[in-house]
């Protein structure tokens, strides 16, 4: 049975990944950076309560990881950075984002922005895979497995002067259920925060924003949703003032519900969206707002 | 101080890319190539570190077919000072580009590889991560801002959090996101100086295979049509029907 190391940086992403391991098939093992609780998987737990820069662990991970078939990890920035690194070390091929696995050794993963989907053969002593979960649904392995602390090795290399703080209290863009998205149509920071975050709020969600909203400042970085920012895959997500570039609509097209608010009957969002509203969002969002409140008092 | 900049051939990025009737290839019908516009990014982000810090080399590389001369003449019109071709039709994947660029490294000694996160084609997210392995020097992925001081490559770097501050000794190796410059527009003189700066042929260093292959391409799924509907009454309705809210 093909020997899987899964490599987490966060409490939850083992419990994510449960649909993509079970599609590859073998015996799973991870490998917690992150501090994390108990697993139906064998834990190794490195227990970092800030994973250090990945070019001063790659090589301990590297010593872990080289006993292993393949080498996984939920696709995210951080795990991108230090899977490329790990693949230089082991001289291992990696695809990342996979959304299928067709055959043996072969893996789908989208390019060109999203217009397409590219299959890749690859051959090796070991793989390297970041997945989006999202195209791996899976119900939570059963059981409980054994944790072990381990020490990871950390070596000298780039030094961080200044850590990415979380701001506020939302469910990050990546984990989130429901995300609510605006444009830059809503002008100004406390306008995005007050309309798109109070929707947000109402829906216990997150909040995104386009890279034009980013970019003219209004809302900040982390919360870009696109090609270019995160790639979120959630039950509901709600458009509001945005028109939807290709680069948006690449980095939101596997959410299984789309909702477009936009004044702009020919806006290309229309054509993703599930439902779609020709609507001023200054007059539709808050009201959306305040009928969702409703049926959450009413219930 | 060296500074090397990789460039990478690629369709216009903003041209619609669609599936060749063979399935093996993508095609961009009449669309023009570009350099990637995250080396694009990096070239401007080299000549802005010489505009700050005064002597600085840059050499811009790319690997490929001939025309890729096309893409470092643009480069040497934005400042590089010099440029390479390692000219090539072999079939190229991360794995192989990131060992002729550790050829490329050892040979001319950079105190810098400054690339693209990505490149548009093909997304492999990985060259410069795995380039930076093979070299045991440190990296930086997916910068936001960039300064040199002191022999120290300070910098900002997008995370899954937000952004961090990191520093680097050099030699290191840096790959740039969107937001870390606008590349300047080049004027003709740039483009005629382009013209007679040095550009090295040159066959490949390695004869590393690739161990990814490309077995063929599908159009993405489309969603199916969705419904308009009048009222923000009728749309909470319908998600409560689909059972989304």
């Amino acid at each position: 049975m093909p020997k899987i190391l899964l490599i987490t940086f966060g409490p939850s992403e083992a419990a994510v990944a449960s649909g993509f391991v079970a599609k590859l098939g073998g015996d799973v093992t991870v490998l917690a950076l992150a501090a994390t609780g108990p697993s139906a998987y064998n834990v190794l737990d490195a227990g970092f309560s800030e994973i250090p820069p990945s070019d001063t662990i790659s090589t301990g991970v590297a010593d872990i990881a080289r006993d292993y078939d393949y080498v996984a990890a939920v696709s995210s920035l951080a795990a991108k950075d230090l899977l490329a690194r790990l693949a230089g070390h082991l001289d291992w091929p990696l695809v990342n984002d996979v959304t299928a696995i067709s055959g043996t050794k072969e893996f789908q993963h989208p390019v060109a922005a999203g217009a397409a989907v590219e299959t890749v053969r690859v051959a090796g002593d070991g793989v390297i895979l970041t997945f989006r979960p999202a195209a791996f649904p899976g119900s939570p392995a059963g059981g409980v497995g054994t944790t072990e602390a381990i020490s990871l090795a950390v070596s000298s290399g780039s030094r961080r002067t200044e850590a990415a703080a979380k701001s506020g209290t939302r469910p990050d863009l990546a984990q989130a259920k429901v995300i609510v998205s605006g444009g830059r149509p809503l002008q100004t920071a406390d306008k995005f925060e007050q309309i798109i975050g109070g929707l947000a709020d109402a829906l216990g969600g997150a909040v995104g924003a386009t890279r034009a909203a980013v970019d003219s400042g209004i809302a900040s970085n982390e919360l870009q949703v696109g090609q270019t920012g995160k790639i979120v895959a959630p039950d509901l997500y709600i458009a509001a003032g945005i028109s939807g570039s290709t680069q948006h609509l690449a980095g939101i097209k596997d959410s299984k519900v789309i909702v477009a608010i936009n004044k702009d009957p020919g806006a290309p969002i229309f054509e993703v969206a599930d439902f779609g509203l020709v609507a001023d969002l200054f007059e539709a969002v808050p009201e959306l707002t305040a009928q969702i409140r409703q049926r959450a008092v009413a219930q | 101080m060296k500074i090397l900049v990789p460039i990478k051939r690629v369709f216009d990025p903003y041209a619609k890319v669609t599936v060749a009737a063979d399935g093996l290839s993508l095609e961009a019908l009449g669309a023009k190539f570009e350099i990637n516009p995250f080396d694009e990014i990096a070239m401007e982000a080299a000549v802005q570190i010489r505009e700050a810090t005064g002597s600085v080399e840059i050499i811009a590389v790319s690997i490929g077919g001939s025309e890729g001369e096309e893409q470092l003449r643009k480069a040497l019109a934005m400042g590089a000072d010099s440029a390479i071709l390692v000219e090539t039709n072999d079939p190229l994947d991360s794995r192989v580009v990131a060992a002729e660029l550790e050829a490329l490294v050892r040979e001319l000694s950079p105190d810098i590889v400054l690339m693209g996160k990505l490149a548009t084609d093909g997304e492999g997210n990985q060259t410069g991560p795995r380039l930076a392995a093979r070299l045991g020097w440190p990296q930086a992925t997916l910068l936001s801002s960039l300064s040199i001081v002191g022999g120290v490559a300070k910098v900002r770097r997008e995370t899954d959090l937000g952004e961090e501050a990191v520093e680097l000794n050099l030699p290191a190796v840096l790959t740039t996101d969107l937001r870390l410059n606008e590349p300047r527009y080049i004027a003709l003189p740039g483009i005629i100086k382009a013209r007679s700066k040095p550009l090295e042929r040159r066959a490949r260093a390695t004869s590393i295979q690739p161990h990814s292959v490309t077995v063929g391409y599908a159009s993405a799924p489309t969603r199916p049509a969705g419904q308009r509907v009048n009222s923000v009454s009728e749309l909470v309705a319908g998600l409560n029907a689909r059972g989304a809210i």
